[in-house]
């Protein structure tokens, strides 16, 4: 194990796929950077994050592809190369400029499969960073997983630790299904232990992060780090909770969070999205549909406001849920008979 | 030269007004008071101003993430736009939109834009109003050269053909698209590009406050008498980087200095005017000054700014809902 960044564990799974497989590319904006600039660096940027840092020079311009600013055409070449047997890596800097590709990935990618007779393989991973924290405003901001949850034919993963995001990040990479890959980006720079050489974690399997007898609080991405402190200030107070990072949310662990509602009867779903359609309402939804017996007081939605997310700093701040939303849904649920 | 020296001044001042605005947001940003991304248009003035001192008020103009310099140079206030990108409730935007998002619809201002190439059909639907109100207006669309490879540019220059809409396609060369060279991005050239579309372009000197007027005038009227769309193309450079805080390892060291002392636009339009005796050099400093008190107590007044809450947050999501 070595401690590092969510941005170094996402930089040494490209590498060690890069490394294992060739066939595994990089396409994206800027995912060298240099290119035609003046200083003559052809890997000035490495990724708008950083991601993607050292790959041109590790792998080759042929292996590690700038594209002009063209998202359409970033999504369809990974969808082209992936029909044709590479298996790409492709980038939007922003989940938000999915808005400019969304053709090809909800009528092209995630359908060849079904459409052509279970014949087409089309094993793309879109990496995107996502979510708010930078106040980056409304079209650089946004947690848009529960729209793409929704399309049958894309799997969801959804990291909230640097060692799920290298073992996540490779088992895409592995998968011959397209997988979208979301990054959120007030996590890069959080650390932790990471397994060093191949290290893969399986799609479907939500984490357990803390056990508890009292209350299951189940989230997702940054809502992770902020439902531990809610969980971990209540535990001193006697108050225990169940933690699930759901990790992938197409799959979804339903047995694990049925598991733990069986056990504590009380549900928070936690989730940075807006509210209508969000995945909180999805596992709502499964609490009431399969675990209806076993819920002790109504199902505590936390998520953003049925708003865009505003730039200003105050307001950033209102939209997302805190640990202090989460930790008095928990008492909430708790009150609630 | 044959612009009077009141649109001179005017000119000058909106050049001057970007230049300052710009360049003391650079001076700001790192204090941590500003939040979010801001881009800066600093290098590329003599474009907006070159372009919108030909428009009239009924024109609409759309831009992108580099907004600052096409907003001031459209009229919107200043000091809305400085409390606006100091994230304030009394901002243009309320604070809700911050410096990629600056808009006023009063002032047929559509936006900045986060989307790169957004803004172009966007522009092409204000254009069909234009057309529809037959009063002679035009839509303009600002297209850097990174967002000249956005398909969106492809089909709204199409669309703008085949309804011979009142469209102009101001064009930005600045030479780097994001973190990328423009002559890595873009397979032939902006100039036949567009050709290819059946849109005709005027190219001008993107430093040069006059090149850019005269191209500009020349596709308007061409536009304005009901020939479709047209396009300028101008070409200049950013002085500072994608985003404040870039640290532009993909550009020579002394690659903005050079633009500095040789062709920036302040330079060359102070040279121009002075050098054909329409003012002189202590005039011209006049208008620097009172640029310049503008622009502090703008940011004084930004700095300490009231701050949004929960209604702003909540509010006008809709109209009615």
């Amino acid at each position: 194990m070595a401690e590092m960044t969510m941005r170094d564990a996402l930089n040494q799974a490209l590498h060690q796929e890069m490394e294992r497989d060739e066939r595994v590319i990089v396409v994206g904006e800027d995912v060298a950077g240099g290119s035609g600039g003046s200083s003559g660096n052809e890997e000035a940027a490495g990724g708008i994050f950083g991601v993607t840092k050292g790959l041109k020079t590790r792998f080759g311009g042929n292996r590690v592809i700038d594209t002009p600013i063209s998202e359409s055409a970033i999504v369809g070449l990974a969808n082209g190369a992936a029909l044709a047997g590479m298996r790409p890596v492709a980038e939007l800097m922003f989940a938000d400029f999915v808005g400019v590709s969304l053709d090809q990935i909800f009528n092209q990618m995630a359908k060849f499969r079904y459409m052509f007779g279970g014949k087409a393989k089309t094993p793309v991973v879109l990496r995107m960073s996502m979510g708010a924290g930078m106040n980056a405003a409304a079209q650089h901001s946004q947690t848009i997983y529960p729209m793409l949850s929704a399309i049958p034919g894309l799997k969801v993963a959804i990291p909230s630790t640097p060692a799920d995001a290298k073992g996540m990040l490779a088992t895409a990479i592995r998968d011959d299904d397209p997988v979208i890959f979301f990054e959120h980006k007030a996590l890069y720079a959080r650390k932790g232990e990471v397994p060093e050489g191949e290290y893969l974690v399986p799609f479907g399997e939500a984490a357990l992060l803390r056990e508890g007898s009292d209350v299951t609080v189940v989230a997702i991405a940054r809502m992770v780090p902020f439902a531990m402190k809610a969980v971990d200030k209540l535990a001193g107070e006697g108050i225990t909770c169940d933690l699930i990072d759901m990790r992938t949310t197409s799959p979804i662990d339903e047995e694990t969070i049925l598991e733990s509602l069986s056990q504590t009867g009380r549900l928070v779903v936690v989730d940075e999205s807006n509210p209508i359609c969000s995945i909180a309402s999805e596992i709502a939804g499964l609490a009431a549909s399969k675990g209806f017996h076993d819920l002790r007081a109504p199902v505590q939605k936390i998520t953003a406001p049925h708003t865009p997310v505003p730039f200003a700093r105050e307001l950033e701040r209102l939209y997302v849920p805190s640990p202090n939303d989460i930790e008095a849904a928990i008492r909430a649920v708790l009150k609630e008979v | 030269m044959q612009q009077s020296p009141d649109q001179i001044r005017q000119a000058y001042r909106q050049m001057r007004l970007i230049r300052e605005f710009e360049e003391r947001l650079h001076v700001e940003n790192p204090k941590g008071e500003i939040a979010g991304f801001t881009h800066l248009y600093s290098g590329q003035e003599a474009i907006a101003v070159g372009v919108c001192e030909n428009l009239r008020e009924s024109d609409f103009i759309i831009s992108t993430h580099r907004g600052h310099g096409h907003a001031l140079a459209r009229g919107c206030d200043p000091r809305g736009m400085m409390h606006e990108i100091y994230g304030r409730a009394d901002g243009l935007c309320k604070g809700r939109g911050g410096s990629m998002h600056i808009a006023d619809l009063t002032k047929g201002m559509l936006g900045a834009n986060g989307i790169v190439g957004a803004g172009q059909p966007i522009a092409v639907g204000a254009a069909l109003a234009c057309k529809a109100r037959g009063d002679g207006s035009v839509a303009v669309s600002f297209t850097g050269d990174g967002a000249s490879n956005q398909g969106t540019v492809f089909e709204a220059m199409n669309m703008a053909v085949v309804l011979k809409l009142p469209k102009l396609f101001a064009l930005e060369n600045n030479g780097y698209s994001e973190h990328t060279g423009a002559s890595y991005g873009i397979g032939s050239d902006l100039k036949t590009r567009t050709e290819g579309f059946g849109i005709p372009v005027w190219e001008a000197d993107g430093f040069d406050y006059f090149s850019v007027y005269e191209a500009t005038e020349k596709a308007l009227d061409y536009i304005r008498a009901g020939n479709g769309p047209a396009a300028i193309l101008a070409t200049a450079t950013r002085y500072f980087g994608h985003f404040e805080g870039d640290p532009q390892a993909y550009r020579a060291k002394d690659e903005v200095k050079t633009f500095r002392e040789t062709v920036d636009a302040m330079k060359t339009i102070r040279e121009k005017v002075t050098g054909a005796g329409i003012f002189t050099a202590e005039e011209l400093d006049e208008i620097d000054a009172e640029v310049l008190a503008l622009i502090d107590s703008s940011v004084d007044s930004a700095r300490n700014g009231p701050v949004p809450g929960e209604d702003i947050l909540m509010s006008d999501v809709y109209i009615d809902y």
